[in-house]
């Protein structure tokens, strides 16, 4: 059953991470965008991580990529991009080189470290297996309540900043003021 | 549960997120519309959110999943201050790639 979830959002997940990358329109890299997000979310759920499926809906498919649709009409940059040509000389080919040897690393280093990460560090033990989504939230909660409430509140000042930050950058100037 | 079933292990999940920041990365060194390399960071940032968890997962360690919930709200500022700044460049020069922002080179 694991094997048959883990099929249908890897496929998910690859055919949306192709289409971010390779889809002319805005618009449509965008919506496969949102394919893969869920992909990514389908995942966490059959890995009992429940309420971060959840968080990751809401958040990236809900918000972020209607931000980017946002900001994809406002602008009137959905004009469809040619890939044919190539800007810089050479830069498909070294593209291709760099992610070629990336993956090849990344594989390594997953076929022999993935085994050795074996010790626990100190934060709280879930019991995932056979455990209800209750108890994932609840060991969720409890970790970053207690061990990183000084992270969370640091968290809510980044966003307290970037949300002016945003509003000062974006704001029309006015004709008098500078 | 059958030994005949097979299972997805960590190695399955591990090497999906590789494929996916793989993915990423290539977008961002191919593509020059703005807001598509944005997408390909969003790819990047969630495999690396697939990794903790699956490492989360593997270890019994609920850590993995709370440093996700840091990320998403790290990569949702990040998207917000972003998406800010090409609004306001595109405001002044539409139908910009980044190849063209180049002011700043000495």
């Amino acid at each position: 059953m694991e094997l048959f979830v883990f099929v249908c959002a890897t496929a998910m997940i690859i055919v949306g991470a192709l289409g971010v990358v390779l889809r002319k329109h805005p618009v449509h890299a965008a919506l496969s965008l949102v394919l893969t997000l869920f992909g990514i979310a389908v995942l966490f759920v059959a890995q009992h991580a429940e309420f971060l499926a959840a968080v990751q809906v809401i958040v990236y498919a809900g918000a972020i990529v209607v931000l980017f649709l946002f900001v994809i009409m406002l602008l009137g940059v959905d004009q469809v991009e040619n890939l044919k040509t190539e800007p810089l000389a050479g830069q498909r080919w070294v593209a291709g080189v760099v992610g070629v040897s990336l993956l090849g690393l990344l594989a390594a280093a997953i076929y022999t470290g993935a085994d050795s990460v074996l010790s626990r560090g100190e934060g709280i033990a879930s019991n995932v297996a056979g455990d209800n989504p209750d108890a994932n939230i609840q060991q969720l909660a409890t970790s970053i309540f207690s061990d990183y409430v000084v992270a969370f509140e640091v968290t809510s000042i980044l966003l307290v900043v970037a949300v002016v930050g945003t509003v000062l950058l974006s704001r029309r100037r006015t004709a008098g003021k500078p | 549960m059958n030994a005949l079933v097979v299972v997805p292990t960590t190695t399955w999940y591990l090497m999906l997120s590789a494929v996916l920041f793989t993915i990423g990365t290539v977008g961002v060194l191919v593509r020059r519309n703005p807001l598509v390399m944005f997408m390909c960071i969003e790819l990047m940032l969630n495999a690396v959110n697939l990794t903790f968890v699956t490492l989360g997962r593997r270890l019994n360690d609920i850590n993995g999943q709370a440093i996700v919930f840091f990320v998403l709200v790290v990569a949702a500022a990040e998207v917000v201050v972003g998406l800010g700044i090409i609004v306001a460049i595109m405001r002044r020069r539409s139908g910009i790639t980044v190849d063209d922002l180049a002011e700043l080179k000495g």
